[in-house]
């Protein structure tokens, strides 16, 4: 044996082979450890999809879901509505377009909705995390402006959104409402916190 | 069976494991330049505070409950119940922010010297990579007592991984591991800080001391004194670590402790900057504080994430946020290899090296107090410049300290 001397490639080829095994191995026991860091079962379903039924709600009226421990609203907007809303200077809201990352990307323009008629928002203030009041109807006294077209209003710190939950300038609510991911599962059912193939 | 073969005076435990080897080795027979001044001591004295965070941290986790129900609680308990808890607490939270005051003026110490250059640019990147790791677990401590600014910092700062396309949103829901950070965000910060991380910095520890003691000590006038040695092999300028700077150190340590105990007993909140006001009130995931801020060893990299806020070729403000952000440190890694200056210390260095250093040094602090402050578009075009200013220092450094004409450095250490 001794007297042979080293064989250099065989020697090459068991410390290649031995390493490459080694590497397979690591990558296995990683998988569990990585992926024990994901979001457990039980967050999973705490934060699972939650399907609507919007049959029954009537134009001008407004619902609201929990979903992910907040509450979700879902308004059916009127032709009046969508109008007053697109029809809003962009001077008196704070980002007309959208701009910020306060919702999906595929949800776009004035009314930031798949749908013009349905609206979908978070129903939390992104000041100081109330709940705004929904105010619909341009005439109603409490926001007390001229500028005012219906839309939310926070009781707390008075920030102002329209119906498309964008907020009015000057208002201490930094950023529009947030819209959550959802799509629709026919006419009639949200599917709130999934979208499929839209994102 | 035989036993080791002892030397002449050599112990049963020095045969056995190499006691004064060690002894010699790094302390009495390390020399260390005879000329090393003030800036000198807050290695030791990051060391020290290290220590201090571990004995405190392992005290505290005795008492502290790691759920989102009881993380709060489990904090007032340690404050109003637990024996001598307040002090243990207070030593921890203070013993955050004077660990990185130790250690930012320690990293100033290295760019005013030329500690980073070679033969030292491992000891300086072990030094930062022990910097990341040290951002990572005050980060996750911060998360801890489960307030109002812990809970939407980490919020904030989680957020940030999902500015990375394609993965990002998977990532922080990964990092988070849920789509809000929660009481699982909280169990497993907790895990990191209190085991894993440590185990990390303990061991950088060592090895960037061992780089240290490899390559030996830089000093003020970047003199390199292992190459003027006697006939012994003992460097000319220099003197054994131990006793000369063992008993310095120990008159920087008592000046520190008398500062920092003046600290923990008088000003534990530190106006607000050690621990911020909002972390008072429990943690809320409805209501969001009126101005996030992160711990003030943050805002200089928080200040410059916020300075971007326009987009740049496809980036948006937010990405390009994060990029900025993360170049920030990233560039203190390849800093051996930006300077070109054929001398170390700043003393020999051109007008240029010192003027940008300064500008630096102002970028640096006034980004630590734009990031502290809530955002207006004045102080917004202020972080800009400075963000401007903080990156050029980097990367006109190749430039100018090959232009500039440097003085000449003398050989051995003067009287």
């Amino acid at each position: 044996m001794a007297d042979h001397g080293i064989n250099k490639a065989r020697r090459r080829f068991l410390v290649g082979a031995t390493s490459v095994v080694g590497a397979v191995g690591v990558v296995g026991v990683a998988v569990p450890f990585v992926a024990a860091w994901k979001p457990s079962a039980r967050a999973r379903a705490a934060g699972a999809p939650v399907l609507i039924d919007i049959s029954k709600l009537r134009p001008g009226q407004r619902i609201t879901v929990e979903w992910r421990g907040r509450p979700v609203w879902i308004i059916r907007r009127t032709p009046e509505m969508i109008a007053r809303t697109r029809a809003l200077s962009p001077d008196i809201l704070a980002d007309p377009d959208s701009r910020q990352q306060q919702q999906p990307a595929y949800v776009s323009g004035e009314l930031r909705s798949l749908k013009p008629e349905i609206g979908v928002l978070v129903g939390l203030c992104t000041h100081f995390g109330c709940s705004p009041l929904y105010r619909p109807e341009p005439d109603a006294a409490e926001p007390g402006s001229d500028e005012w077209s219906g839309g939310f209003y926070c009781p707390c710190h008075g920030s102002r959104f329209d119906l498309a939950g964008r907020v009015y300038t000057n208002m201490p609510a930094p950023t529009n409402l947030e819209v959550p991911p959802y799509r629709f599962l026919g006419d009639a059912i949200i599917e709130l916190g999934e979208d499929g193939e839209l994102s | 069976m035989t036993a080791p073969k002892r030397e002449e005076g050599q112990s049963w435990l020095g045969a056995r494991f190499p006691v004064s080897r060690l002894w010699r080795e790094h302390l009495a027979n390390y020399y260390v330049p005879k000329n090393l001044n003030i800036w000198y001591v807050f290695g030791s004295l990051a060391l020290l505070v290290l220590v201090i965070q571990v004995v405190t941290g392992i005290w505290l986790t005795m008492s502290y409950s790691p759920t989102a129900d009881g993380a709060f609680a489990s904090i007032e308990y340690i404050m109003r119940d637990v024996e001598w808890g307040w002090l243990i607490r207070y030593l921890h939270t203070t013993g955050a922010s004077a660990l990185f005051i130790v250690m930012y003026l320690h990293m100033f110490r290295g760019l005013l010297y030329g500690s980073y250059k070679a033969p030292r640019e491992l000891v300086w990147i072990l030094g930062m990579t022990l910097y990341l790791i040290l951002m990572a677990e005050a980060f996750m401590g911060y998360l801890l007592p489960w307030g109002q600014m812990s809970y939407w910092g980490a919020q904030v700062i989680t957020s940030l991984f999902s500015a990375i396309p394609w993965v990002g949103p998977d990532l922080a829901q990964w990092v988070r591991g849920d789509y809000l950070v929660s009481g699982v965000t909280l169990n497993r910060f907790f895990a990191l800080h209190v085991i894993a991380l440590p185990l990390v910095i303990l061991t950088l520890v060592v090895l960037h001391i061992m780089a240290l003691h490899e390559v030996g000590s830089n000093n003020p006038d970047g003199i390199e004194i292992r190459q003027h040695k006697d006939d012994t092999g003992k460097p000319l300028d220099g003197i054994p670590f131990h006793p000369y700077y063992t008993v310095k150190d120990l008159l920087g340590v008592a000046i520190f402790l008398f500062v920092f105990c003046g600290v923990v007993f008088y000003f534990p909140e530190g106006g607000g900057l050690f621990i911020e006001q909002p972390n008072f009130e429990s943690a809320d995931p409805l209501s969001t504080p009126d101005h996030i801020a992160p711990v003030w060893y943050f805002t200089p990299f928080y200040a410059i994430l916020r300075a971007a806020n326009f987009s740049v070729l496809g980036l948006d403000a937010r990405l390009l946020g994060v990029i900025l952000m993360a170049g920030a440190i990233a560039i203190l890694f390849v800093l051996p290899w930006l300077d070109r200056s054929p001398v170390r210390s700043m003393r020999y260095k051109g007008w240029m090296s010192k003027i940008m250093l300064g500008l630096f040094a102002i970028s640096f602090v006034g980004l630590g107090v734009l990031g502290v402050l809530p955002s207006t578009p004045e102080r917004t075009y202020m972080a800009q410049g400075l963000t401007v200013i903080y990156f050029a220092y980097f990367l006109l450094m190749p430039f100018y300290t090959r232009w500039e004409a440097t003085r000449p450095v003398p050989k051995r250490v003067g009287r």
